[in-house]
């Protein structure tokens, strides 16, 4: 098994080098003419006014939580899934129950108004 | 030899390797390495093709003849895009964190190219057999939304770092059906190898026994991947072209390289998942059939996510994140409870698994349908019964 994970090992740096490759050639061959108008953000033609990096609205936050639920959710099902053959059908009930659970948390941020886009 | 070429590659490499002085575990490592590069390479060579074919496939739907000048049916051009965009000044935005900046395009790439190692592509060839691939393939796929956030953020820009905002949240959202759908076969294989997966469909593939965790799995594989109708990562439209504004030249390129690429990596993993991979007829006889299979399957299903990014438009941010939350969620709750409980009553009672998953899947479709007419006729008579009361404008004229 562990020789398995050598080849992940190594498939994930080569993935991060070899599209590091074009950039960095692409850095040596093309010109460099660097002017504080060309590297100005763009912003259609405005200039840019204050900060870049500000407070943004709590909207984007909130449906992040509730991706950590589901998500932290599968990691507890993953194992359910893989023994599910050796399972009776009351261990699966329980699992059932555990997404019952978990339903109930989408119903009540779904009541709350959590998931509605403004 | 003829019937299993890869085995006999590989035995002979090590001969070989172990033939110059290397001890035997020295040599599969070093196999082992040269599998990952080739491996890489081959798949960030397909990409050349895939933008041809994408842009060929789309341009046909379209009504236009698409790229067709560098190179016979102009197979040339995205070379030639290639070699365009290597010879242009790579800006970095000032104030913008570099360290990031350089760093998010690669990890976009990675994030695709890494999902590679576990796909089987056939009998005795799979870059890494690993016994929690499903875990694995969620993992590395959550890998290019922080690119995208990487991406958005370093660059400086408000425009950048809103599209980055949206995109996330639209990515991580997609990514709570795509887990739940992936339970399905994880529990009908009882493991989460993909070697495992795909051996279990020999019977029957999985799109037959859960049609409906299959289209789940790719619709929202399909919005991971950022393919239009869930393209707003790039809604030029609305803010101006989203995370990747700021860079130019091969950086840019870099994230289009992912995008291309995870439209065909996310056909290969639907097909590995639900369509068999790389079973087929006589693929025990001669294993490099199974290359061939994967490949053509593969092939359809990437031609069905081009065809769907040609027909539909794009869907508003807000419509986006209600058809996940409020239908693909649930839908994908319910076919996993569906599932798990049918099939244990359907041996306790004595039904083959297969009329009682198409029973149960059919069942839940029905429902679903139902949900949705009287959702639609709710909304609809909301909508008339305001009409209705609006006062009519006067002077207005009658149709």
């Amino acid at each position: 098994m562990s020789d398995q994970w050598l080849f992940i090992a190594f498939i994930l740096p080569l993935a991060l080098f070899m599209p590091a490759l074009p950039i960095a050639l692409s850095r040596m061959i093309g010109p460099r003419k660097a002017n504080p108008v060309k590297n100005s953000p763009y912003e259609c033609g405005v200039e840019t006014v204050g900060d870049t990096w500000v407070q943004f609205k709590v909207q984007y936050y909130i449906f992040a939580l509730v991706f950590v639920v589901f998500d932290v959710e599968a990691v507890f099902l993953f194992p359910w899934a893989v023994a599910y053959d050796q399972l009776p059908l009351y261990a699966v009930l329980e699992g059932v129950l555990f997404i019952a659970i978990l339903a109930a948390g989408l119903v009540y941020a779904w009541r709350k108004g959590s998931l509605e886009w403004v | 030899m003829i019937s299993d070429p890869f085995t006999y590659l590989g035995d002979l490499l090590r001969e070989v390797l172990v033939g110059l002085g290397l001890t035997t575990g020295q040599a599969a490592a070093l196999i082992q390495f040269l599998g990952a590069g080739a491996l890489a390479t081959a798949v960030l060579l397909l990409t050349f093709l895939l933008i041809w074919a994408e842009r060929k496939i789309l341009a046909r739907i379209q009504d236009r003849l698409g790229p067709n000048r560098v190179g016979p049916y102009g197979l040339l051009q995205t070379i030639a895009d290639a070699a365009k965009l290597l010879t242009k000044e790579v800006i970095v935005p000032d104030g913008a964190d570099k360290l990031l900046y350089y760093l998010a395009p690669p990890l976009t790439v990675m994030s695709v190219v890494g999902l590679w190692a576990v796909i089987p592509l056939a009998p005795n060839l799979i870059g890494s057999d690993i016994n929690v691939a499903v875990i694995y393939l969620i993992s590395i796929g959550a890998i290019g939304t922080l690119g995208i956030m990487l991406a958005g953020w370093s660059s400086n820009n408000k425009y950048a770092l809103l599209g980055a905002f949206r995109s996330v949240a639209m990515l991580i959202s997609y990514e709570v059906p795509m887990v739940l759908a992936l339970l399905v076969p994880t529990m009908l294989a009882g493991s989460m190898g993909m070697v495992a997966i795909v051996e279990s469909q020999r019977s029957m593939w999985f799109v037959v026994l859960a049609p409906l965790a299959a289209l789940l799995f790719f619709t929202s594989s399909m919005a991971e991947a950022g393919k239009a109708p869930f393209d707003l990562l790039e809604a030029e439209s609305e803010i101006v072209a989203g995370y990747n504004i700021e860079y130019s030249s091969m950086a840019f390129g870099m994230f289009f390289v992912g995008e291309f690429l995870h439209g065909f990596t996310l056909a290969a993993l639907t097909v590995t998942l639900f369509f068999g991979g790389w079973l087929g007829p006589g693929v025990h006889t001669y294993t490099w059939l199974g290359l061939i299979y994967l490949l053509l399957k593969t092939a359809v299903v990437y031609f069905v996510v081009v065809w769907v990014r040609g027909t539909l438009p794009r869907l508003r941010i807000d419509q986006v994140n209600a058809f996940n939350w409020k239908f693909l969620v649930p839908l994908a709750l319910v076919v996993v409870v569906v599932t798990a409980v049918a099939d244990k009553l359907a041996t306790s009672v004595g039904w083959g698994r297969t009329p009682a998953m198409l029973v149960a899947n059919g069942l839940v479709f029905l429902g679903t349908l139902v949900v949705m007419q009287r959702y639609g006729r709710a909304q609809r008579l909301k909508y008339e019964g305001r009409a209705a009361m609006a006062p009519e404008p006067a002077g207005a004229p009658r149709p």
